[in-house]
């Protein structure tokens, strides 16, 4: 009995490992198979979380808070800061560059992860000795010996590398300005010179019905000139159009009017006429943005 | 339980890490399975080192853990480089050199 107990964990450790390893092989899973990048980030964050209570189970508690810290705390934090940096909404694209890629990758990772199983399960592992004596201590109070006596060269070795990617960090993410940037008296000489949008460019909205930035302002004739929404909501597509709102509008009273009244000719002709309008204010729209260009 | 288990484990969790790497192809995805393969690594040296009885196994973790953050670092920064004259940060865009 007490043979096998050295070979043995407790039954609660036991039932520990078995709940949450199949956690941390979903959450891997996951990070590997989510098509948002962001699930990803989150489903490592929960398996690097769950092998931090492994750490601390097995008896390396420093680690398990240095796990939590500087892993879920600083490393996946940098991730999803790199990430909102990116682009959110970027996912992965399904296309295949090298035909049959996914799967002969899988096919790998199965054939390699039978040889290393195969290879952990035939290995002669007997001995459990466990952390007691090493622990005695203390766990922190043990680390830093061997840190500071045996480990001492590696150590400072470390602090170089992080100070060396430190400096790299900053040195890639550093952008380079090749030229100065225009001033705002600069911008306003330069837009006389070219005899372009010398007076503010018009505001967004319809008076008295939409003011929202995103809502292209109406041209004499009805149309919408995207002239008057910023470039960055132009650029995004972001415009929403109300010019045909009141033209509905207008043509389902009428209908209602003439439904109401038992006529059945005129509303067909209003609309017609209405589509045609709104067909020239398109028409109209095309051209201008074709000027903007 | 044996505690041979944490180290299928270990295995398993290095398997998907690498399976990703070749899968993936956003740069940032390929670099989070990098960050579990080495996380995987770290559990078997924590397993390694209960089981000799002995710390060296967690000091080896430790300095696993100091690396992978400074590897953090610059990977993290050179894909923000890539991604900024790029645009992209597929793995498969950047193929300048490629014949």
């Amino acid at each position: 009995m007490n043979a096998l107990a050295a070979y043995q964990t407790s039954s609660g450790e036991a039932a520990q490992f078995w709940v949450l390893a199949i956690f941390a092989v979903a959450g891997a899973l996951g990070t590997v198979l989510m098509r948002r990048s962001v699930h990803s980030a989150l489903c490592l964050a929960g398996t690097m979380v769950i092998l931090a209570v492994f750490y601390l189970a097995n008896g390396a508690y420093f680690l398990g808070v240095v796990q939590i810290v500087v892993y879920t705390g600083a490393v996946m934090m940098l991730f999803l800061f790199v990430l909102m940096l990116v682009g959110i909404t970027a996912t992965d694209s399904l296309k295949e560059t090298i035909k049959g890629q996914r799967w002969w990758a899988a096919a790998c990772g199965i054939g390699f992860g039978i040889l290393l199983m195969a290879g952990i399960g035939n290995a002669g592992l007997k001995d459990f000795n466990g952390l007691a004596a090493a622990n005695k201590p203390g766990n922190v109070h043990g680390l830093a010996e061997l840190i500071f006596t045996k480990y001492v060269f590696a150590f400072e070795l470390t602090g170089a590398l992080l100070i060396t990617a430190a400096v790299a960090g900053m040195v890639l993410t550093h952008k380079e300005k090749t030229e100065k940037p225009l001033s705002q008296r600069e911008q306003a000489a330069n837009r006389v010179k070219e005899g372009t949008h010398v007076p503010p460019l018009p505001a967004p909205g319809v008076y008295a019905r939409h003011n929202a930035v995103d809502i292209a302002g109406l041209l004499p004739d009805g149309s919408t000139s995207d002239l008057t929404v910023i470039k960055t909501l132009r650029d995004r597509g972001q415009i929403r159009d109300v010019s045909q709102e009141a033209v509905n509008d207008l043509a389902a009273l009428e209908n209602r009017t003439s439904a109401y009244q038992g006529r059945t000719t005129l509303p067909g002709q209003a609309q017609q006429d209405h589509q045609r309008a709104a067909a020239e204010g398109a028409d109209k729209a095309e051209t201008e943005k074709e000027v903007t260009k | 339980m044996n505690p041979v288990n944490y180290l299928f484990l270990s295995a398993l969790l290095f398997t998907i890490g690498a399976a990703g790497v070749l899968i993936r192809r956003n740069a940032i995805v390929v670099f989070m399975c990098v960050e579990l393969m080495l996380n995987a690594c770290n559990l078997a040296f924590v397993t390694f080192s209960r089981m000799h009885g002995n710390l060296d196994g967690q000091i080896i973790a430790f300095f696993t853990m100091v690396v992978a953050a400074a590897e953090v670092v610059v990977g993290l920064a050179i894909i923000v480089t890539v991604y900024r004259s790029r645009h992209s940060a597929s793995v498969d865009d950047a193929s300048l050199m490629k014949l």
